[in-house]
């Protein structure tokens, strides 16, 4: 047993797999430790808020402020505010106005505003321009101005004795604050989702509750399915015609359609994370059952068997102590394989919003289902929803990486 | 032998075959077989004839498709596990192929230990089955010393089969099947594994089915010869019989198929 596990270790591909899960294990050990927030705690007002560091503003105003004569400062600052569609809006002026296309550039913001503010004229009339464009144009002109004029912006503030505004401070486009200094900053490496929820601790927290669907799935399949294949397999006869006949009811349905069927019946309140675990455990034994009968029968005329009936001993003895370690290295690889289908299984009927109720817990794949349907992939809100397809991946690569590696340990023949 | 006297054992009319359809094959084909006590009979044809599915059915090992086997006079019963045990008291075998007879996982303490179990030792104190167990691994001239917390795939082919002979030392049953027992073992340990086998049979009085397909050896060991040929016996009786005057042109044939240099072998131990 030590060394099957010491070769199993040698194996490179086991121990990738291994190790990027044993890292997906850890930070969803210890990320909880370090962010205490409640998973589904909503911190955002509004719609996915891209990745970021969300600096306040309010605290910003009261740190203290420094100045620093940076010379690229109101480019950037330009660069920062002048969108996509600006540009090629004033592309489309400019060529309108005769400059050659070829001379545009509208990735060089410097180079685009001399040409803006040389041309531009507010009273010349494109032909087939409509009013709503041309007001566009002077709105547009407006603000380039006034983001380049040198002039500070004010701090105003009610006076609750006369109810009358004041200025308390400026705020000039030198001044900066440390952000260090600022009483409060929030780190969102993965923005918000649709309900304004931090993605990254969602994530974590949706990880582990997959990991643990996929636990119970691979549990209840793989003992299932060992039990059943160990009966048909080693009793035979009668027994075996029954599960064999079991088996075949349920490889004709395809565990899938038997997901949604059941899950459907359940119903949305009843289907706790849990439930969705144990129901998926329960439609995808089968392949165990069949694979670790086909094996039973094949060890149960082994001379090692017979030996062993031979020397006196019960069937639950030779069946624990003759057949299960023969195939216990197979039915490990199964219930990898086991979990990380269970983990799929769980994202596949969540997208369909088959999956788990959505009050307590967040899933992978309930995370997947609340992005699509607030159109993250169209709006192109990709922190939604990448990051928990990475996720998926990367436990279903681990977990199949470490069944490779087992099987090309235990089935040396596969060894290239 | 004295006809008079009962069989210990016989099979009247066994026949077993595999599959169905085209694909059936009779392995065992109406096998009549009477063994007297004390007596070593060898069964002999030549590989896929049906030998060792026919010693499986003697052992209850595998279910006969139909026929009867006869233990001490009556019909054998081999219904429930608690019978069975009580047969396999009486019944013992060695395999033919030692690498795949042992469980890998096990160390071979286990196996030496079941056997003094089965013969109601499981209470004897540690010091005892220790002792028993140096005995049996002495018989055979393995050192337990040596043996003892070692798994079955560090033992050599030969080491592996003499260690099954212990096994049946520890036993002590009173009809043994030795199915092709030195078959898949090197020359050299073939001649002590079988001196090691007649040794245990004079020490232990037991009756010997000793299954082969070497008809030279059969000769050697063997009081009385059954030749199988694709499941039946086609000739059977005394050994020097069979063996000196064969009448069927298949038992000629496997005997001109022994190497002369059995016949300078000295078994005089045997
Ligand atoms: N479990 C089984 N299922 C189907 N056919 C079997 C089975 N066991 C044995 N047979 C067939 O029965 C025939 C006899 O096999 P058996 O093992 O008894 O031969 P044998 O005389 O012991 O040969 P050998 O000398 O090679 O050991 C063979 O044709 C074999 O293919
Ligand atoms: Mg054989």
């Amino acid at each position: 047993m030590k060394h099957i596990l010491q070769q199993v270790f040698r194996s490179g591909k086991f121990v990738t797999g291994f190790s990027i899960f044993m890292a997906i294990i850890l930070i969803v050990v210890f990320y909880p430790m370090i962010i205490t927030d409640a998973p589904l705690s909503i911190i955002g007002q509004g719609t996915f808020f891209p990745p970021g560091i969300y600096v306040s503003v309010y605290d910003s105003l009261s740190s203290t402020t420094y100045i620093l004569n940076l010379d690229d400062a109101t480019t950037k600052r330009i660069t920062n505010k002048l969108n996509d569609e600006d540009r090629v809006s004033i592309k489309e002026w400019l060529v309108a106005a005769g400059i050659p296309e070829s001379e545009i550039d509208t990735t060089d913001t410097q180079k685009l505003l001399d040409q803006w503010f040389t041309n531009y004229d507010s009273q010349k009339n494109v032909p087939g321009m409509t009013n709503a464009k041309r007001n566009y144009y002077v709105r547009l002109n407006t603000a380039l101005k006034s983001l380049l004029s040198p002039e500070a912006a004010a701090v105003m503030q009610v006076n609750p004795l006369n109810n009358e505004l004041e200025q308390i401070g400026t705020i000039n486009q030198t001044d900066y604050v440390n952000v260090g200094e600022v009483a409060n900053i929030r780190i969102l490496p993965l923005g918000t989702d649709n309900f304004g929820r931090d993605v990254l601790t969602e994530l974590v927290s949706a990880t582990r509750v997959s990991l643990q669907i996929g636990f119970v799935a691979g549990i209840i399949a793989t003992l299932i399915g060992l039990t059943l294949g160990l009966l048909a397999g080693y009793i035979g006869g009668f027994v075996d015609d029954i599960i064999t006949f079991i088996t075949n009811l349920f490889i004709v349905i395809p565990p899938f359609v038997l997901l949604i069927l059941i899950s459907f019946s359940i119903g949305q309140e009843q289907r706790g994370a849990f439930t969705i675990a144990v129901v998926i455990g329960f439609t995808s034994w089968v392949w165990t059952a069949r694979a670790v009968r086909s094996q039973v029968i094949s060890l149960r005329n082994r001379d090692h068997v017979n030996l062993s009936k031979l020397s006196g001993h019960s069937i639950v003895h030779i069946i624990l102590n003759d057949i299960l370690p023969y195939i216990l290295s197979y039915v490990i690889m199964a219930f990898i394989l086991q979990i990380s289908s269970g983990i799929l299984a769980e994202a596949g009927l969540s997208i369909l919003g088959l999956g788990p109720r959505t009050t307590d817990v967040p899933t992978l794949g309930l995370m997947m289902n609340w992005a699509m349907i607030y159109q993250a992939h169209i709006l192109g809100n990709w922190w939604a929803y990448m990051p928990v397809l990475v996720t998926i991946a990367l436990i279903t690569f681990s977990m199949n990486l470490m069944n490779t590696g087992m099987d090309q340990i235990f089935n040396p023949a596969l060894r290239d | 032998m004295d006809k008079e006297k009962k069989p210990y054992l016989s099979a009247k009319g066994v026949t077993k075959s595999f599959g169905f359809g085209r694909q059936k094959t009779v392995a065992v084909d109406n096998i009549n077989l009477d063994l007297y006590e004390g007596e070593v009979i060898s069964i002999v044809g030549e590989s896929g004839s049906g030998k060792t599915t026919l010693s499986k059915v003697l052992l209850g090992l595998i279910n006969q498709t139909s026929g009867d086997v006869y233990f001490q006079g009556v019909k054998r019963d081999i219904s429930s596990q608690a019978r069975k045990r009580e047969y396999w008291k009486n019944i013992q075998a060695i395999f033919q192929d030692p690498f795949s007879s042992y469980n890998i996982f096990n160390k071979i303490d286990s196996v030496l230990l079941d056997c003094i179990n089965m013969r109601g030792g499981v209470y004897f104190p540690r010091e005892k089955k220790t002792e028993m167990m140096i005995e049996a691994c002495s018989f055979v001239n393995l050192k337990f010393e040596e043996l003892t917390n070692k798994y079955p795939f560090e033992l050599s082919g030969g080491q592996m089969q003499r260690l099954m002979i212990a096994r049946i030392f520890l036993l002590q049953p009173k009809i043994l099947l030795a199915d092709e027992p030195t078959s898949m073992i090197d020359a050299c340990s073939r001649a002590t594994i079988l001196d090691e086998l007649m040794h245990l049979r004079k020490e232990v009085g037991m009756t010997i089915i000793f299954i082969t397909h070497d008809i030279g050896l059969a000769y050697y060991v063997s009081d009385n010869v059954y030749i199988m040929e694709k499941g039946r016996f086609v000739e059977s009786g005394a050994a020097d019989d069979v063996i000196l005057r064969p009448k069927e042109p298949y038992t000629q044939r496997l005997i001109n198929d022994v190497p002369k240099i059995y016949e300078e072998w000295d078994l005089s131990t045997v």
